[in-house]
C-alpha cells in the first residue's frame, strides 16, 4: 500500500475501491495530516473528524456489500469556507456569518459526495473570497507550505495548501479573478477554472456571480480533470449553467496545436525567475509539438480596472443580504432597524470588503452608473473580443500565472493596489468567462528560498478540454508536479 | 369632502376651489400591481398560500440564503404575456430582470429582483366608458418582498412566506383626471386581469395594490410637483385619498406661500382620519442603485410563446358585454352584472349553449344564484362554491317551460339541488314539485275560494278583469303552489261567467 499522501485522487479511489485500503484509513491519513500541519499553516477554519468517519463507514459498508462505487470512492476532499455543505460551518473566513450552517447542500458538493468523495472540513480563504493572500481572512493567513513565511495566494489559500501539504489530494476553490489559478502556481500544484457556467454556482457562496466558477485543486491533471467532469453539467437550481456536453479528453497531447503567446503576459514586472520558467515552459511545449505564435491583448491593461468596477458592483449587491435579520451575527446598535444593520455591518465585516462594498456601491449609483459600471462593462466586451480575435490564429494561450512567485506575508498589507496587481494575469481571463489551468512549470530562487512558479494555460470558450489535454501533456513532459514542499504530510503510511 | 358632489365635480372639469372659484386640473398615474396566480413563487419551488402559518413556506431560495440562485418560473412568466396581451401590450422578445436594492427586514437578500429598464413588455392602455384611452407605460415583472409585522411588542417580527411570490406592477400614463376616472380604470384593469386567469385581484388579501401619483395645475401649464400615496387598500379609498390630496394641493398652492407648496414626497393614506401623510421626503429618496442580475440569463419570449398564450386568452368583458346586449338582447345593465367575473359569464354562457334563454338564464343567475353567495344553508363564499352546473339550472328552466313546476317550486327546486347535488328530475318528483293539473280538483279549490265573494265577482262581471287576482292567490295557496296558474285562471273566469 502507498502512503496516502503520495497518492493522487484517481490512485487513491482506485486502491480503496480494490481493497487494498478502505476509506476509514483514507480519514484517519487525513487527520494525521491535519494533525501534523494544520496549526503551523492554518489550512482549516473547521473540519469535522467524525462527520467524515461516518461518511467513510458508510462507504466501506458499500464497498463490503458489493455495491457500485462511485469515481472518488472513499478521497478526503477539502472544500472552501464559501461553499454551502450541511453540517458545516460555511463562514466565509468572516465574523459576520461567524456560526452560519447552511440549510442545504451545493450542488457541486452533492456530485462529488455522491461520487465517493468524503469533505473533511472548510479551509481558510481571504474574507467573502475577496483578495490575493489570504491576509484578509478574520482567522488569520494560511501559510505556504513551501514556505511559512510566505503565502499560499488567495482566495483559496487553504485549499491549495491542503493539496501542496498532502493533507488532501483533491480540493475545492472558488475563482473569481485568479483566485485558484494564483494559489495554485505559488504552491506548485494543478489548478483549474472551468469555462463560466460550466459548473453550477448553486451553493457557492456569491462574490462577483458573472465571474465565479468553482474550480478544482490537484496533484494531477487527470485529478482535474475527473472532479471537473463529475460537477459539470445543467443545474434546476442555477439557470446560469452552461448545457455542455459531458467534458472528454482526447488523449493528451499538443501536437500540432498553435500556442499564443501574448507579448502583454511577458511585460516588465516579471519576477525574472517566473519569467525565465515559463519561458522555458513554452520551449518545452515547441519540442512537444506545438507551433509558438505571438499574439496580442491589447486591453489587458484595462483587466484590472474594469476587474475592480464589476466585480465589486456585483459584491456590493450579493453582500447585503448580511445584516444580522436572518444569519450570522448580528450587533444591536442604536436599537432601530436601520442602525442594527450598520453595526452588524460594520463590526463583521474586514476592512477590505468593506472597501469593496464602498467602491462597488458608489460605481452602481445614479449618476455614476454610466461612467464607472456602464463604461465597465463595455471594456469587458472589448476584453472579449481581444481573447476571440487572438483564438483565430492560436488554438490555446499560455503564459505566467502570476508575475512573482509567493510573496511574504505583510509585504502588500498595506498596498492594496499593488495585492490588487497580483492578479493581473488572471483576471483577463475571468473577465472573458474562458477556462485556464494553472501547472507547475520549475522554480525560482529568492534569496535563498525554493518557490514554485505556475504556467497558465488559457483555451476559447467552452474548450476545457482542449486546456487539460495541453496540461496532460506538459505534466507528462516534467517532473516539476512530482516535487514536494517542505511542510509535506509525512509518514502517511497508513 | 368626499361628498358625492365633489366626485361628480371632480368628474366633469377638474375640481374648482371652494375659496377662489378658480378651475384646477388633477393629473393621475397608476401603479397597480398584481399578484400572479401561479402554483408556485417566481424564482423557487414554495407553493404559497395566503394565511398559512409564518416562515412555513420558505426555501433556501427565497430567504436569501448565501449560495442560493433565482431560477424563473415559466408559469408567472406565461401569465404575465397573457395580461400584456389583453391590456393590449407589446410583449417584448428580449427582456431582463435587474436588482433594486435596499435595507428591510422584509427583504431578504438585500435587494428585490425587479425590471428596470427593460420590462417585458410596453404599452397598450384601457378605454374608459365616455371614450377615454388611459394609456399603460409599461408591465415589469417583479418578486414581493415578505412581511414586516410591528405590532407585537417591541420585537419586529419577519414572515417571509409571500418572500419571492409572482407581482406584476403596471404604471400608466398621467392621463387619469378624476376619483371617478381612477376608480373606473381600476375596475376596468381588475375585470380584465381576473379574466385572463391571471391574478385573484383581492385588495383584502393584498393580491392587487395601487400606488396614486397626483398633482394638480392650473390650464394650460406645465406640469407641477407630484406626489404618490401609497396604503391604498380598496378603490374607495383611492378615491377617498384623490379628493383629499386634491384639495390640499390646491389650498397649499392657493395659500401663496412658497413654503407650504405640495413637495415630491412619498405620502401614506390613513383611512380612519381619511387623511394623507408624509411617509418619506425625496430627500430620503432611495438610489435602488439597479443593475442586470448576473445570476438570470436574459428573458426570451419567441413569438411561438406569444401566439400560444395570445390563442388561450378568453373573450374579455367589454366584448362579451357587447355581444350580450346586441346578439342576445339583454339590457345593458344586465350585461355588466353577468361580465363583473369571468365564473360569472361563462356560467351564463354555457347556460345558454345548452339551449337556455338568455333573458330566462339571466334572471335566474341574478335573482337565485346570486342570493346564494353567503346563505348559510349553501356554504358558498363565492359563485364559484356554489355546487350548481349550467346544465342544472337550464333543466330547471326546461321544467317550468313545459309546465311541469311552478316558478315558486323552480326555486324549492334549485336550492334542493344546490344543496344534496342530485338532478332536477329526481328531486321533482321526490319533492313532490310537479304541478296539479288536474281540472276537476282545481275547480273544487276554485269554488270554495269564490264562496262569499260576491263583490269581487261583481267587479269581475262588471269589467274588471284585475280583480281576479285577488281570488287567484287563495287557490294557489291552497294547492300549495302547485296548481297550473294557468287552468286555475281560466277556471275562476269560466265559474264567474257561468254565475
Amino acid at each position: 500500500m502507498s502512503a496516502y499522501s503520495e497518492l493522487d485522487a484517481v490512485a487513491l479511489a482506485a486502491e480503496t475501491s480494490a481493497g487494498k485500503r478502505s476509506a476509514q484509513d483514507n480519514v484517519a491519513a487525513c487527520f494525521a495530516a491535519v494533525g501534523q500541519l494544520d496549526r503551523e499553516l492554518n489550512v482549516f477554519l473547521n473540519t469535522d473528524r467524525l462527520r467524515a468517519e461516518a461518511a467513510a463507514i458508510e462507504l466501506d459498508r458499500r464497498a463490503a456489500a458489493g455495491e457500485e462505487l462511485g469515481a472518488l470512492h472513499g478521497v478526503p476532499i477539502a472544500l472552501k469556507a464559501n461553499m454551502c455543505t450541511v453540517g458545516f460551518e460555511s463562514n466565509c473566513a468572516s465574523r459576520i456569518l461567524a456560526g452560519y450552517k447552511a440549510p442545504y447542500t451545493a450542488t457541486f458538493v452533492e456530485r462529488l459526495v455522491a461520487a465517493g468523495a468524503i469533505p473533511v472540513g472548510m479551509t481558510n480563504m481571504d474574507e467573502f473570497a475577496m483578495g490575493s493572500s489570504s491576509e484578509n481572512s478574520a482567522f488569520g493567513p494560511t501559510r505556504n507550505p513551501w514556505d511559512k513565511a510566505r503565502t499560499s495566494g488567495g482566495s483559496s489559500a487553504g485549499s491549495a495548501a491542503a493539496v501542496a501539504a498532502g493533507i488532501t489530494p483533491i480540493a475545492l476553490g472558488s475563482d473569481t479573478g485568479g483566485s485558484v489559478r494564483q494559489p495554485a502556481a505559488l504552491c506548485g500544484i494543478f489548478g483549474f477554472k472551468p469555462t463560466y457556467g460550466r459548473i453550477s454556482r448553486y451553493g457557492l457562496i456569491a462574490f462577483g456571480s458573472s465571474l465565479d466558477q468553482v474550480s478544482p485543486f490537484a496533484r494531477s491533471v487527470r485529478d482535474l480533470e475527473l472532479v471537473t467532469r463529475l460537477m459539470s453539467g445543467t443545474d434546476v437550481n442555477d439557470s446560469t449553467c452552461l448545457d455542455e456536453p459531458e467534458l472528454q479528453l482526447e488523449h493528451g497531447d499538443v501536437q500540432g496545436l498553435r500556442i499564443g503567446v501574448p507579448k502583454e503576459y511577458f511585460a516588465d514586472g516579471l519576477e525574472a525567475g517566473v519569467r525565465a520558467r515559463c519561458e522555458e515552459a513554452i520551449a518545452t511545449l515547441e519540442r512537444l509539438g506545438a507551433t509558438i505564435v505571438p499574439v496580442t491583448l491589447p486591453h489587458s491593461q484595462h483587466a484590472i480596472a474594469v476587474y475592480y468596477v464589476v466585480a465589486t458592483a456585483e459584491a456590493s449587491s450579493n453582500l447585503a443580504r448580511f445584516e444580522g435579520v436572518r444569519f450570522g451575527a448580528r450587533v444591536e446598535g442604536d436599537g432601530s432597524l436601520q442602525g442594527m444593520f450598520a453595526a452588524t455591518r460594520e463590526a463583521g465585516f474586514g476592512p477590505e470588503v468593506k472597501r469593496r462594498i464602498l467602491l462597488g456601491t458608489y460605481v452602481l449609483s445614479a449618476g455614476y452608473y454610466d461612467a464607472w459600471y456602464g463604461r465597465a462593462l463595455k471594456v469587458r466586451t472589448l476584453l472579449r473580443r481581444d481573447f476571440e480575435t487572438a483564438f483565430e490564429s492560436c488554438d490555446l494561450i499560455v503564459g505566467p500565472t502570476s508575475p512573482e512567485p509567493a510573496f511574504e506575508l505583510g509585504s502588500k498589507t498595506d498596498d492594496p493596489v499593488a495585492m490588487y496587481l497580483s492578479d493581473v494575469l488572471t483576471v483577463p481571463v475571468s473577465l472573458a468567462g474562458l477556462p485556464a489551468a494553472s501547472v507547475p512549470c520549475g522554480f525560482t530562487d529568492v534569496g535563498g528560498v525554493r518557490l514554485p512558479v505556475g504556467l497558465q494555460i488559457i483555451g476559447p470558450h467552452r474548450a476545457d478540454a482542449r486546456v487539460l489535454c495541453a496540461a496532460r501533456a506538459f505534466e507528462a513532459a516534467t517532473t516539476h508536479a512530482r516535487e514536494r514542499a517542505p511542510a509535506f504530510a509525512h509518514g502517511g503510511a497508513a | 369632502m368626499s361628498s358625492t358632489g365633489d366626485t361628480l365635480r371632480l368628474r366633469e372639469s377638474g375640481y374648482v376651489s371652494k375659496r377662489t372659484g378658480t378651475r384646477w386640473m388633477v393629473v393621475i398615474g397608476l401603479e397597480v400591481h398584481c399578484q400572479l396566480k401561479t402554483r408556485t413563487k417566481l424564482f423557487c419551488g414554495c407553493e404559497y398560500r395566503f394565511g398559512a402559518e409564518p416562515n412555513s413556506i420558505t426555501c433556501p431560495k427565497c430567504t436569501g440564503q448565501p449560495g442560493a440562485l433565482p431560477v424563473l418560473n415559466r408559469e408567472a412568466l406565461a401569465l404575465a404575456v397573457r395580461t400584456a396581451l389583453a391590456l393590449g401590450c407589446e410583449v417584448k422578445e428580449k427582456s431582463k430582470f435587474d436588482r433594486k436594492h435596499y435595507f428591510y427586514c422584509d427583504l431578504p437578500k438585500g435587494y428585490q429582483i425587479s425590471q428596470y429598464d427593460q420590462p417585458y413588455c410596453t404599452g397598450g392602455g384601457i378605454r374608459l366608458a365616455h371614450g377615454k384611452f388611459v394609456r399603460l407605460t409599461r408591465i415589469h415583472m417583479e418578486e414581493d418582498a415578505g412581511k414586516a409585522i410591528h405590532d407585537r411588542g417591541d420585537k419586529t417580527l419577519v414572515d417571509l412566506n409571500r418572500a419571492s411570490v409572482p407581482l406584476i406592477e403596471s404604471v400608466t400614463e398621467a392621463d387619469i383626471e378624476s376619483a371617478a376616472e381612477a376608480t373606473e380604470y381600476l375596475a376596468s384593469f381588475k375585470e380584465i386581469v381576473q379574466y385572463c386567469g391571471a391574478s385573484d385581484c383581492d385588495m383584502e388579501k393584498g393580491t392587487l395594490r395601487c400606488d396614486v401619483n397626483i398633482s394638480v395645475r392650473l390650464a394650460g401649464e406645465p406640469l407641477r410637483t407630484k406626489v404618490e400615496i401609497k396604503n391604498l387598500n380598496s378603490f374607495r379609498f383611492v378615491a377617498a385619498a384623490i379628493e383629499y390630496e386634491t384639495a390640499r394641493q390646491v389650498e397649499a398652492y392657493e395659500s401663496g406661500d412658497p413654503a407650504q407648496f405640495p413637495v415630491q414626497e412619498t405620502r401614506l393614506w390613513d383611512p380612519n382620519l381619511g387623511v394623507t401623510r408624509t411617509m418619506r421626503s425625496k430627500e430620503s429618496a432611495h438610489d435602488y442603485r439597479y443593475f442586470a442580475d448576473p445570476d438570470l440569463p436574459p428573458i426570451r419570449i419567441d413569438r411561438a410563446f406569444i401566439e400560444r398564450e395570445r390563442s388561450s386568452l378568453p373573450e374579455l368583458p367589454a366584448s362579451r358585454r357587447e355581444r350580450y346586449e346586441s346578439a342576445m338582447g339583454l339590457s345593458a345593465k344586465d350585461a355588466r352584472v353577468l361580465t363583473a367575473e369571468r365564473v360569472v359569464a361563462d356560467f351564463f354562457e354555457a347556460c345558454v349553449r345548452l339551449g337556455g334563454k338568455a333573458k330566462d338564464c339571466s334572471n335566474w343567475i341574478q335573482n337565485e344564484l346570486f342570493c346564494m353567495v353567503g346563505d348559510a344553508e349553501i356554504n358558498a363564499a363565492t359563485f364559484d362554491e356554489i355546487q350548481i352546473r349550467p346544465h342544472d339550472l337550464v333543466s330547471v328552466l326546461e321544467l317550468i317551460e313545459k309546465g311541469v313546476i311552478q316558478g315558486n317550486a323552480g326555486r324549492t327546486l334549485l336550492r334542493a339541488i344546490v344543496k344534496t347535488g342530485r338532478n332536477a328530475k329526481s328531486l321533482v318528483t321526490e319533492l313532490g314539485l310537479e304541478q296539479v293539473q288536474d281540472t276537476l280538483q282545481i275547480e273544487t279549490w276554485c269554488r270554495e275560494a269564490l264562496v262569499g265573494k260576491d263583490k269581487i265577482i261583481a267587479d269581475v262581471k262588471s269589467g274588471k278583469p284585475n280583480a281576479l287576482n285577488a281570488l287567484f292567490g287563495p287557490v294557489m295557496k291552497a294547492s300549495g303552489g302547485k296548481a297550473n296558474a294557468q287552468v286555475v285562471r281560466e277556471t275562476l273566469q269560466r265559474l264567474i261567467e257561468e254565475m
